[in-house]
């Protein structure tokens, strides 16, 4: 059976996206949006579109006066009544009618999170209805066609004082001691969840952070959709990963992710795998990488520690989609690569050391020192460096030659004295494979040169020679369009012809015939 | 006569067959050694080897291609995707380097593993190497080796493989027997309705090239039904390329089918609830309205434009705004000037106060395009008055819009009608902020100054000319030079000595030494268009005098203006003139002054 970890009631993030970019933090150079002048925080919204005649609000009594018998009655009546949507672009248009549905929908939640024994069975299609007509829209266009969540602020949503009271009904009802899962589930369906999903992009984070506890509560009561949930979510990641590059929630469904990962069960089921290998691990290809590396991370270490067998699948994975071209990103790799060997299993360590430390070999090199800096790092970290000890024979090769290289080459002498004090680790773990491999360095050095001669001889070679069967083949080529033309010239189509009339059994000549 | 052809026949094969034996150099080239290529560590050297695969190939000769290199890479897809993509676009010209279309299915095997793989260029490079390589199967081989092929990457477990699937079924249907294509029929319509929405995206992008091979009933009875379904999907990136398919569907369809077939999809998908929909239909508006006719435009479509020019998304109404002129001109023309005036006018009119600005450059890039259609007299009531309220708009891009395409009012109305407006918007582009506006106002100079005529130019437009050459930014001043260039060839050398060449000399005493050069550059756009007489008599005395100049940069420019008018100075001007002054900048102190002297010197030939 799987569980799930519930995080605290207020929706609480561990990243809001208004702390420091770490971009900024990465590098000190002014970025675009501090040359930009600062845009005015802009508002959009796609909620007042389709309603063509406006209905006018009278408010009704409250629902703490109303008598116990018309309480259900009167409860309903207020649902239908914030179905009503208002226009919030046009700041003053029927302020009248948005007060009254604002005081509708705080006593609604109100009501839902104080009184017990309100949510009877025939209240839910209408608040589900109610929470659908509000929230359910088409996401509007973002006024920044090349917004970029770390550099730019968000759209705001215009008729947020509304939409949050909605939210906020719908999670108190999700958490109301009274709320049946059995009663929910026939209007909390696939569709309405589908919906809810497609909500993730909205750009204003206030909202997401709403998404993000009222789908984990649905996650939680609602078993009979956990599949579906996470099949959607995979959904929305391959599109995200492969088609769109575009997509606002990815960090906060990681975070929910995180969670539901945490609760699965052992040994791991096939789907999970291929969600890790399919879904989990090509997200770190995406651009914004930035936004949500730290609960992709997460997620990725929290699948470890379910499973150690998993590991060469990560490991081997981040190599593959290991950054070009981007130090930004090769810096964040290499922290999620601490934090995977912080938890590696020693046997598993030894599985993928091999490329990996090839890898890391590459990074010291960076001519970028912050890349150099972070994979020196791992030497300082106690556990690591008793997996490196252990291995000491296979991974002191492996990076030797780079080490001692770069030692001498780098232009930033806290990278070189970084290096010095690797390599004097190195030098106390193993002295004699110290010796030996630098006895060879020079050797070493010629042999690869060597091999550089030969193979730029081969490809000379054969490139000599694809020249003259190239020749050949063209010259081959010209005789049989020779024969082509013949065939399909029209005294020969003639002769065809007349030999078909002639007798009809023979098979037609056909040009395929002639396939050389 | 058939004796001959066979006989020619066996000498091709001949010719080939000698050459798969290739004088016996093939044991040069271990595979060995060429496959530890394909393998080295290194990526870069990695994807070297593979760009350069046909050189292995063709040094393997094409029957060790087909058994051992062919199965090695099948064996191997496992690598950096940066490699795969060119694996996979290697293949699609392999067909000569395994013998030719005989044996080009040995190249199957390959390009499936790398149509199902994750990343999506390489699965779209390898389905577009296995559709070119499937114009070179035999009918036979593709029903016996091809369309199996695409039958197992249809029914694929990940959803890769099956998006691989749709982009293959288009181009092996025309060629194969009448039960493969009720197969082939059956996969796509499993696909149109996946589980995943990958795949039905792929399904819906394919869903038309798909119509155009199918016969005309299974149009009618399976595409429609397809189309139906896909346009009515629970995700708008789904229902938005049903708009694309759309477009070749209706088509394909006679027009008496299209009302009942065609038009309630097309109708719903106009006034969908996703803006993105709406966008791909006004996005695609031309192609919509060519393919269902006059009639139903006349019916269906002038409604459906209007809601779209009035959308509540900006998005829409500028994809719409884009479309006013093709839409406009491609009416019946029976009815076309009424359409216009009472449906499409007012909501463009509308358009002109949008509150956004895309929407108001997306109209003013087309809206004179309308003029034309309208002939003058409404242009003159009607247009006119939109034109000058955009040529005030206070989004610079519009203004220029409209400038830009002044050329389509002037055929109508004649640029008069304009040009008390003109002139202010034309002035406050010239001075705007933001130097690109700027640049792009100059650009449109010799256009205007063509339209407007030589004494309006001289009135009102020549001051602004000349004070760019002045601006503080190098790609205005170099532009302000081109402009000038082009002026005189437009307006002649004489238009040249009397208006501008007086001004641009005078700037060779500016205390400025930017200035200063500025003339020089002038000098070097100008003494082609002005002729031997001007360069002579007024241009060469003053660069001539500016070798004295105490700034380096202007001695320097000197040298290379001398180089540049030399061709068109006389012989005796070259050698009294010109060559002593290079030879004193050729002993300058300064390095840079000598290096251009010498180097004119040597062009001109003075040495």
């Amino acid at each position: 059976m799987e569980t799930t970890k519930l995080p605290p009631s207020s929706p609480s993030s561990p990243t809001t996206s208004f702390s420091v970019p770490s971009a900024e933090k990465v590098d000190g150079f002014p970025r675009r949006s501090m040359r930009r002048a600062r845009q005015r925080r802009s508002h959009s919204s796609s909620q007042f579109r389709y309603q063509s005649s406006q209905v006018e609000l009278t408010p009704l009594p409250l629902l703490k006066d109303a008598p116990v018998a018309e309480l259900h009655d009167l409860f309903c009546k207020k649902l239908q009544q914030c179905c009503v949507l208002f226009d919030f672009l046009d700041c003053v248009a029927d302020l009248k009618g948005k007060e009254i549905k604002r005081a509708a929908l705080n006593e609604l939640v109100e009501s839902v999170a104080t009184s017990r024994g309100v949510l009877i069975e025939p209240l839910y299609p209408e608040a589900i209805k109610m929470i659908s007509v509000n929230i359910f829209r088409t996401l509007p266009p973002s006024e920044n066609p090349e917004f970029d969540p770390e550099e730019d602020e968000p759209t705001l949503e215009a008729s947020w004082p509304h939409l949050q009271l909605v939210y906020e009904f719908f999670l108190r009802f999700l958490e109301s001691p009274d709320f049946q899962p059995s009663m929910a589930k026939r209007y909390v369906d696939q569709k309405f969840v589908l919906q809810l999903l497609e909500l993730f992009d909205s750009e204003d984070p206030r909202e997401r952070e709403y998404l993000k506890t009222i789908l984990h509560r649905v996650y939680g009561k609602l078993l009979g959709l956990r599949a579906y949930i996470r099949k959607q979510i995979n959904n929305i990641f391959l599109r995200f990963i492969y088609e769109t590059e575009h997509f606002n929630g990815v960090a906060e469904l990681l975070e929910i992710l995180g969670s539901i990962i945490n609760g699965f069960a052992l040994p791991l089921k096939a789907e999970h795998k291929q969600f890790l290998v399919r879904v989990l691990i090509p997200l770190h290809t995406a651009k914004s990488l930035s936004i949500f590396h730290a609960q992709l991370a997460y997620c990725v270490v929290q699948f470890m520690e379910k499973d150690a067998t998993v590991t060469e699948y990560i490991i081997r994975g981040l190599l593959k989609y290991w950054p070009k071209t981007c130090t930004q990103k090769e810096v964040m790799f290499l922290g999620e690569i601490e934090e995977i060997l912080d938890v590696i299993e020693p046997s598993q360590f030894i599985r993928v050391q091999e490329p990996l430390f090839k890898q890391i070999a590459a990074c010291i090199s960076s001519p970028h020192f912050q890349v150099a800096e972070r994979a020196l790092y791992f030497w300082n970290n106690e556990y690591i460096l008793s997996l490196i000890e252990e291995n000491c024979q296979v991974i002191l090769p492996l990076v030797f030659a780079t080490l001692y290289r770069v030692s001498k080459e780098h232009w930033n002498q806290t990278i070189v004295s970084l290096i010095y004090n690797v390599l004097k680790t190195f030098m106390e773990m193993n002295s004699k494979l110290f010796d030996d491999l630098t006895a060879s360095y020079k050797v070493e050095k010629q042999k690869e040169l060597k091999r550089e001669r030969e193979r730029a001889e081969l490809w000379r070679g054969l490139e000599e020679h694809q020249e003259r069967r190239m020749q050949m083949l063209t010259e081959a080529a010209r005789n049989h369009k020779r024969v082509y033309s013949r065939l399909a010239s029209p005294r020969w189509q003639l002769f065809v012809k007349r030999r078909q009339l002639c007798d009809p059994r023979s098979k037609p000549y056909l040009l395929s015939d002639l396939s050389v | 006569f058939s004796r001959c052809a066979a006989q020619q026949r066996h000498s091709v094969t001949a010719t080939v067959s000698k050459m798969a034996g290739a004088d016996g150099d093939d044991s040069l080239y271990p595979i060995a050694v060429l496959i530890d290529e394909l393998r080295n560590e290194d990526v870069q050297l990695r994807l070297n080897s593979i760009k350069k695969l046909s050189t292995i190939a063709l040094a393997l000769g094409v029957e060790r291609t087909r058994t051992e290199l062919l199965p090695f890479l099948t064996d191997t897809i496992y690598d950096e995707d940066e490699v795969l993509l060119a694996l996979a676009e290697q293949l699609g010209n392999f067909t000569m380097l395994v013998g030719g279309p005989e044996y080009v299915h040995c190249l199957l095997p390959p390009l499936e593993s790398l149509a199902t793989v994750e990343e999506t260029v390489v699965r779209d490079k390898a389905v577009e190497s296995l559709r070119k390589i499937s114009q070179e199967h035999s009918p036979v081989d593709l029903e016996v080796h091809f369309e199996p092929l695409v039958k197992r990457l249809a029914s694929g477990d990940w959803f890769t493989s099956r998006t691989s699937a749709c982009g293959l079924f288009s181009v092996c249907y025309p060629r194969v027997s009448s039960t493969v294509k009720a197969e082939i029929r059956q996969h796509f319509r499993t696909l149109c309705s996946d589980d995943t929405p990958m795949v039905r995206r792929a399904a819906a992008s394919k869903l038309g090239e798909f119509a155009k091979v199918l016969e005309l009933d299974y149009v009618k009875s399976d595409i429609i039904s397809l189309f139906t379904a896909l346009a009515s999907d629970e995700q708008d990136s789904v229902r938005l390329l049903a708009v694309e398919a759309c477009v070749s569907i209706a088509t394909l369809l006679p027009q008496e089918d299209l009302e009942t077939l065609v038009m309630p999809t097309l109708r719903q998908a106009a006034e969908d609830k996703s803006w993105r929909v709406r966008y791909m239909v006004a996005d695609k508006f031309s192609e919509l309205q060519k393919a269902v006719g006059p009639e139903i435009t006349k019916n269906d479509l002038v409604p459906a434009f209007q809601n779209l020019l009035k959308d509540c998304e900006a998005e829409v109404r500028a994809a719409a705004a884009n479309k006013v002129k093709e839409f406009c001109e491609n009416l019946p023309e029976d009815n076309r000037e009424q359409i216009i005036m009472t449906h499409i006018l007012p909501c463009v009119k509308e358009l002109v106060s949008d509150t956004n600005q895309h929407v108001k450059s997306a109209l003013a890039s087309v809206i004179m395009g309308l003029s034309t259609i309208l002939g003058k007299d409404n242009t003159i009531e009607h247009l006119l008055p939109l034109f000058l309220a955009q040529l005030k708009d206070e989004c610079p891009e519009v203004r220029l819009n409209i400038i830009s395409n002044l050329d389509c009012v002037n055929e109508v109305i004649g640029i008069r009608q304009l040009s008390q407006s003109l002139l202010p918007a034309i002035v406050e582009l010239a001075e705007d902020a933001k130097w690109r506006v700027r640049l792009a106002i100059i650009e449109y100079m010799p256009l205007l100054a063509g339209q407007l005529g030589v004494e309006f130019f001289d009135e009102k437009l020549n001051t602004l000319c000349m004070a760019w050459l002045i601006d503080h930014v190098y790609a205005i001043r170099e532009a302000a030079t081109c402009n000038l260039m082009k002026l005189v060839e437009k307006f002649g050398a004489e238009w040249a000595q009397n208006t501008i060449v007086p001004k641009v000399l005078g700037m060779a005493n500016d205390p400025n030494y930017l200035h200063r050069m500025t003339t020089l550059f002038c000098i070097n756009a100008l003494s082609e268009a002005c002729g031997q007489e001007i360069t002579t008599k007024q241009m060469l005395p003053v660069v001539l005098k500016m070798s004295n100049d105490q700034v380096a940069n202007v001695r320097f420019n000197v040298a290379k203006s001398l180089q540049k008018i030399g061709p068109v100075l006389d012989s005796n001007a070259l050698q009294t003139e010109v060559k002593p002054v290079l030879e004193k900048l050729a002993t300058d102190t300064d390095m840079d002054v000598k290096y251009f002297a010498q180097e004119a010197i040597s062009v001109l030939a003075l040495a």
